[in-house]
C-alpha cells in the first residue's frame, strides 16, 4: 500500500477512543503540508495558512467523534474542515451547514460500506488523474475558488455516480438504525 | 428534521459542487444548506463532491509547516473547548440552517406585509445575493414577476404550482432569466417558502418599482 493510498481511519479510531498523539502525528506529518498548499492555492498568504492548518487540525482531534468512514475518506472529511476554515478565513461571511445526522454507538459505521467507499474514492483520484488536462484543471480551479458557474457546469463526465449510490446506502441505512 | 421522501425537485449538480467548493455567495450557501438537510439524494452528491475536494486536496501540492507546528497544534487541542458537540437537528418546520438565521422556528420569523395577504422576511445575509422568508396564503398568486438572474426557491410548507410543475415541501424551483412565471399556492395550506436571488425581481404588476427599491425584493 503506499502512502497515498493508505487508509487513516485506524488513526482516527486511535484518537477518538484514546487520544492517541503518535496516531495524531502521523495524520498531521501526511496532512498539515497538504492542508496549508491547498490553502495557499485558494489566495491564503503563509503565516494565514499556517495559522488556519494549526486549527484545522486541531478541529480534527476535537471532531474525530463525528468522522463516519462509511460517507467519506479521511481526506473528504479533512478537505470539509479545510474548506470550512478557508471560509471563514477568507470571505468573512457565515457559513450555513446542513443539520448534523444521527450517530452513535447503535448506528455503527459498517465496515463493507467503509472499504467499498474507499476503493471507490482511489478510483476517483485515478479518474481525476487521467483526465484531459484542460478539464482536470477546471476541477482543480473550482476547488480553488476562482472559477465561474457556467464554466464549472461544463464539467461533466467523472464517475461519480457510484460514489454517491454508497453514500446513499449508508445514509439509508442510518436513517433506518434511527427508526 | 423529518425526511421527506418526496421530493422530486432537487439542486443542480453545478449549485452542489460550488457549495462543495466554498464558492457561493452566502443567501446561495443558506438555501443549500436547508434543502441537504431535507434531502437524502442531494446530501449524497454533495458528499461526492467533497469526495473530489478530497483528492483535488492531496493532489494539490504540498506546502511546508513550521518547524513547531505540531507542538502548536498540541497546545490548542490542550487549550480549546474539546467537549463533544450535540448534534444540530430540527424537530420543527425549519431546517437547521435556516433556523440559526431566523432566531427560532416559524413563530420567530419577523414578517413584513406585502399586500394581499402576502408577507416577507428579508434573512441578514452577505450582499452578494439575498435570501427572504415568503408567506403566501392558500390560493393566492405570488405577484407575476421575471428574473435578473437565478432565483431558487425551495418550499418549506404547502406546496405551489406554477406553469411548470408543482413543488411541495424540501422541492426547490431554479428559475433563470428567461422565465416569467406565476406561482399560485396550492388550496390545502399556506405556503412558506425560502427564496434566493442573485439579483432584484422585476415584478410585472402589483408592486410599483418605487416600492420594489424600499421593500428590497
Amino acid at each position: 500500500m503506499n502512502k497515498t493510498n493508505k487508509d487513516w481511519n485506524a488513526q482516527i479510531c486511535a484518537i477518538r477512543d484514546a487520544q492517541d498523539q503518535a496516531a495524531f502525528a502521523e495524520l498531521f506529518a501526511h496532512f498539515a503540508p497538504r492542508v496549508k498548499g491547498f490553502l495557499m492555492k485558494s489566495g491564503a498568504d503563509a503565516s494565514l495558512a499556517e495559522e488556519c492548518t494549526q486549527e484545522v487540525m486541531a478541529t480534527l482531534w476535537r471532531k474525530a467523534h463525528m468522522f463516519d468512514p462509511s460517507r467519506a475518506s479521511v481526506s473528504t472529511w479533512i478537505f470539509t474542515i479545510a474548506r470550512n476554515r478557508k471560509i471563514d478565513a477568507l470571505r468573512k461571511q457565515r457559513r450555513p451547514e446542513p443539520e448534523d445526522l444521527p450517530w452513535g454507538p447503535e448506528a455503527e459505521p459498517d465496515q463493507a460500506e467503509a472499504i467499498g467507499l474507499k476503493q471507490e474514492t482511489e478510483q476517483l483520484a485515478v479518474a481525476i488523474k487521467e483526465l484531459p488536462e484542460k478539464q482536470r484543471i477546471l476541477v482543480e480551479q473550482a476547488y480553488f475558488g476562482d472559477l465561474s458557474h457556467s464554466e464549472i457546469a461544463e464539467i461533466t463526465g467523472l464517475p461519480l455516480g457510484t460514489i454517491k449510490s454508497r453514500i446513499r446506502l449508508a445514509l439509508e441505512r442510518l436513517r433506518h438504525a434511527m427508526k | 428534521m423529518n425526511m421527506t421522501d418526496t421530493i422530486k425537485h432537487h439542486l443542480t449538480p453545478e449549485i452542489l459542487m460550488a457549495y462543495s467548493a466554498g464558492t457561493l455567495p452566502e443567501a446561495f450557501g443558506l438555501i443549500v444548506a436547508s434543502h441537504v438537510s431535507m434531502c437524502d439524494a442531494c446530501r449524497a452528491e454533495l458528499d461526492s463532491y467533497d469526495a473530489v475536494g478530497g483528492v483535488v486536496m492531496e493532489d494539490a501540492g504540498t506546502a511546508d509547516v513550521s518547524s513547531d507546528a505540531l507542538a502548536a497544534t498540541m497546545k490548542l487541542i490542550a487549550t480549546g473547548d474539546n467537549a463533544p458537540k450535540e448534534p444540530r437537528r430540527s424537530t420543527g418546520t425549519l431546517p437547521s440552517p435556516l433556523q440559526d438565521y431566523v432566531g427560532g422556528d416559524l413563530s420567530a420569523i419577523n414578517w413584513k406585509p406585502l399586500g394581499m395577504g402576502v408577507k416577507q422576511a428579508i434573512l441578514p445575509t452577505s450582499k452578494a445575493a439575498t435570501a427572504r422568508l415568503l408567506y403566501i396564503p392558500a390560493g393566492a398568486a405570488v405577484p407575476d414577476h421575471g428574473h435578473q438572474g437565478t432565483e431558487m426557491t425551495l418550499v418549506l410548507q404547502g406546496a405551489f404550482v406554477d406553469e411548470e410543475d408543482r413543488f411541495a415541501r424540501g422541492d426547490v424551483e431554479v428559475a433563470n432569466e428567461d422565465m416569467e412565471h406565476t406561482p399560485i399556492a396550492d388550496m390545502g395550506e399556506d405556503c412558506i417558502c425560502l427564496a434566493v436571488t442573485d439579483a432584484p425581481l422585476k415584478f410585472n404588476a402589483f408592486i410599483p418599482r418605487l416600492a420594489q427599491r424600499f421593500l428590497r425584493i
